[in-house]
């Protein structure tokens, strides 16, 4: 036995003395490891010297070695750098990975709850999922409650919808994106933020003014885009519960499955219901619609870093059904009669999406993308004796390809994207059917020169068949003047066609007669709404107390070329005209944000709006639309006990000013409102007890101070009367509600 | 037989002639020295600045600047050359004293203490 060791050590004894001087070894791509290729010009050198060497054609390098050496790193542009540790001087075989760029633009954003960029050329405030869950109900339209830069109103008493506003203008002006994919547009725009549940939701990116031409030249005055949570990264299982004492249940599942190395999928399951009558206010309508919804859907994520591709592939499927009206309406029996006011809203909707993205392995810096969606909604509905039905079938696609012009400081972007729509729709059984389709290419510049200036312009060109040809031109510019300082400015044009009933569903719910005044336009007898948006915005951040925080100033200017006026000053009317005059909506907002300890983040905000429009009865600020709006929100997070317990407090404040109300002064006295409302403040909480990293369980309390607008429905002891009207909503119908809720995950 | 051979060498011969061609996109390291970010940001741009160079990314633990550039338009001399001549030294160029001076105090990669404090932070 001894001799056999001997023998053993007597013959490694050269190698030994040999191996001290250099270690060998080859370098292999990971991306072909069957061809054995060696990676030929890969740096290897021994960390915090400057012993260093490159591979030969085949891969292999020699370096000197002592004792002291322990680290090797090995780096390669476009590969990851990796760091071996050397215990032994065998000859090494190592294969190096690509970078992945794909994957660090999914894992980046977990930090912060909200990010206000200070880096991007536009201004894009990031909202991530540890601000969404402060306000944990229920869908994305709610999600924006603890942001100053949307504004959720209250909808109609009867539908019971929020709609969220930016920049003072209505959501039909924002470009709502999911994934970057047109999503809440056409006959979805007032309901089609209640059908993104908000576990879903991932991230929020909103963005003031103009923003890119990439996605089409809907945008106004905004694009929000909502990225869904990734069968990759999402919890492997997640449950979350909500009841309120609203009489709302909310059911929330994810699961998630890994297929294989590079195939991952996700089933999310979503429910809500509301069966319970309220009508606290006596007036003998339900206060909130009776509701219930199904929403399904399934994601395939593909991801193959190495080779550079990935994709997603969608697939949901929502079925949603509401009631609304006097207390004692049953369907059954008085749908169709003018005994007992009521109405119903059912809508099925289905979506699917595809996107798929190449990175070229030798270049990160080009790539291509595709996106292509279809959905069918299908929305039947009646209020009273009105009827309302609404199928959108929408086809979209956009192909792009990014490169770069010299060096990475220029980047550019050009594409073509193709929407066809289809819209049936029947209003009281008149037919006000037709055909979208355009198609459109468009090529985006952004230079950075990586330091303290950078710009992006776009332009595009569509050809539409309603619409026409036109340009949609768009330019951001940011520079910063001195440290933590940014200055951005921001111009460009958009355009839509104002599909009119879609837009203004709660119309319905009113004894208003519409009225379309056709100047022998293409839809619905109406032009298409241009218009142009200018900004300034400054953001500076500053440390106080050796405390990080920031501020902003925001001003912004829509001005309309031509707007599809809703004119609601006859109360027994609604009027849609052309523009004949001048319209613009200016809004100026500061805001701080600031960490008054490790603990303890304090944000303001003020609001201000002036939002004009020449009427067919002369200039009139926008109605149900507030000039002031204060806006603060302290949360506090206690320390974490074991790394993972700790409680979370958050309370909002909403200061919202007096807001002109529709005319309603021929209206008989007893169905006439004031001329102003009176401003109001609200107050919602919120309180999580984070229990284990699996289980956690929330509660809170909207509206506080139980604040209620008094008489939200006009003429409601006579619904079938000329003066019914409950579209005129400047605060809450509901008053207090109460929910808690849990959420349960496993990774 | 031979002919096959034959065949293969020569096939052989124009692979290898064709490899020797100028790449477009050529993927390149360099070392270089720096310590903090302010350097990175500075050693990029002396790179971008020099023509044929699409992409720069400097490493701050590694020290390796990893470049694609364009062979037919510049070579890793001239970009070592520019990158010393805001203050840095490769393994080619050295950067000039009167040039090492006048960049930012905490960026004196030629100072052990700078370096070491900067280290202290990392970790």
């Amino acid at each position: 036995m001894k001799r056999i060791i001997a023998f053993t050590l007597f013959l490694f004894l050269p190698l030994f003395i040999f191996s001290q001087e250099t270690l060998t070894g080859m370098i292999m791509d990971k991306n072909n490891p069957k061809d054995n290729l060696g990676v030929y010009g890969a740096n290897v050198f021994w960390l915090n010297t400057s012993v260093g060497a490159t591979t030969d054609e085949k891969g292999w390098f020699k370096i000197p070695y002592n004792k002291n050496y322990k680290k090797l790193i090995v780096s390669y542009v476009g590969y990851k750098t990796d760091t071996l540790t050397i215990s032994d001087l065998e000859p090494i075989h190592h294969f190096i990975t690509l970078e992945n760029e794909l994957e660090e633009v999914t894992l980046k954003s977990k930090k912060k709850a909200t990010q206000r960029s200070f880096i991007q050329t536009k201004n894009v405030f990031t909202v991530n999922s540890a601000e969404l869950l402060k306000a944990a109900c229920c869908n994305l339209a709610e999600s924006f409650e603890t942001n100053p830069s949307i504004d959720v109103n209250f909808s109609d008493a009867l539908t019971g919808t929020r709609q969220i506003q930016m920049l003072g203008l209505k959501s039909p002006y924002l470009l709502i994106t999911q994934e970057n994919i047109p999503s809440i547009r056409g006959a979805g725009q007032v309901f089609g933020l209640t059908f993104t549940p908000g576990t879903w939701v991932e991230s929020i990116q909103i963005t003031k003014g103009a923003g890119s031409v990439i996605n089409g030249y809907e945008s106004i005055s905004g694009q929000i885009n909502a990225e869904l949570v990734k069968p990759l990264t999402d919890n492997r299982i997640f449950l979350n519960s909500y009841g309120s004492l609203g009489g709302r249940y909310e059911l929330n599942s994810h699961l998630n499955h890994k297929i294989s190395d590079k195939w991952q999928t996700g089933i999310y399951i979503h429910g809500n219901y509301r069966n319970k009558k309220f009508d606290r206010n006596k007036d003998g309508f339900l206060d909130n619609p009776l509701i219930s919804q199904v929403n399904v859907m399934n994601r395939w994520q593909y991801l193959d870093a190495e080779k550079g591709w990935v994709s997603f592939i969608n697939v949901r499927f929502m079925d949603d059904s509401k009631q609304t009206g006097q207390n004692n309406f049953d369907p059954l029996i008085d749908k169709g009669r003018p005994e007992v006011w009521g109405g119903e809203i059912d809508t099925k909707r289905f979506d699917s999406s595809l996107k798929l993205g190449y990175v070229f392995p030798q270049l990160p810096f080009q790539s291509f993308g595709f996106q292509f969606s279809y959905s069918n909604h299908d929305q039947d509905s009646y209020f009273g004796l009105k009827t309302y039905d609404i199928n959108h079938q929408s086809v979209y696609s956009n192909l792009l390809f990014n490169s770069i012009i010299g060096d990475t400081r220029s980047k550019f972007t050009t594409g073509l994207n193709f929407t066809y729509d289809i819209y049936d729709e029947f209003v009281n059984s008149i037919n006000f059917s037709r055909k979208e389709n355009s198609f459109g290419g468009f090529f985006e510049y952004a230079y950075d020169n990586s330091d303290n200036f950078s710009f992006t312009s776009g332009v595009r060109v569509d050809t539409h068949n309603l619409l026409g040809t036109y340009i949609t031109p768009r330019l951001h510019i940011r520079y910063v003047p001195w440290e933590k300082g940014v200055l951005r400015a921001s111009i460009g044009q958009g355009r839509k066609s104002a599909n009119v009933f879609a837009e203004n569903q709660q119309l319905f719910a009113s004894s208003r007669q519409i009225d379309i005044q056709s100047s022998g336009g293409k839809i619905y007898g109406l032009d298409p709404e241009v218009a142009w948006n200018y900004g300034l915005s400054y953001l500076q951040g500053f440390n106080l107390f050796n405390r990080k925080g920031d501020i902003t100033f925001d001003y912004y200017r829509t001005h309309f070329q031509n707007q599809v006026v809703v004119d609601w000053e006859n109360p027994q009317r609604i009027s849609f005209y052309n523009l004949d005059g001048e319209s613009y909506a200016n809004s100026f907002q500061t805001e701080i944000n600031y960490f008054i300890n490790d603990n303890l983040n304090l944000r303001l905000a003020y609001k201000y709006y002036d939002i004009q429009t020449d009427y067919a009865s002369g200039k009139l600020s926008k109605p149900l639309t507030p000039n002031h709006r204060l806006f603060a929100n302290i949360s506090y997070e206690t320390k974490k006990l074991d790394d993972i317990k700790q409680w979370k407090f958050d309370l909002t404040y909403n200061f919202i000013g007096e807001q002109r109300l529709p005319d309603t002064s021929t209206n008989p006295m007893q169905y006439q409102f004031e001329e102003y409302s009176n401003s109001y403040s609200l107050l919602n909480t919120q309180i999580t007890k984070v229990f284990s990293e699996k289980f956690e369980m929330y509660f809170g309390v909207e509206n506080l101070t139980d604040l209620k607008q008094k008489n939200p429905i006009l003429a409601s002891d006579d619904p079938f009367g000329d003066s019914f009207d409950s579209t005129i909503i400047y605060a809450p119908i509901f008053g207090r509600m109460l929910y808690s809720g849990l959420r349960f995950k496993i990774n | 037989m031979k002919k096959t051979i034959l065949i293969i060498c020569l096939l052989l011969i124009g692979f290898s002639a064709s490899a020797q061609k100028k790449k477009k996109n050529s993927k390149v390291a360099i070392e270089v020295d720096g310590v903090c970010m302010m350097c990175k940001k500075r050693i990029e741009k002396a790179a971008l600045n020099s023509k044929g160079v699409k992409f720069a990314s400097w490493d701050l633990k590694t020290h390796q600047l990893s470049l694609i550039i364009d062979e037919n338009k510049t070579g890793t001399k001239i970009i070592q050359q520019n990158i010393a001549a805001v203050g840095h030294d490769t393994k080619g160029f050295k950067a000039k004293d009167h040039v090492y001076n006048q960049i930012d105090a905490c960026c004196k990669y030629r100072d052990k203490k700078v370096v070491d404090s900067h280290e202290k932070i990392e970790n």
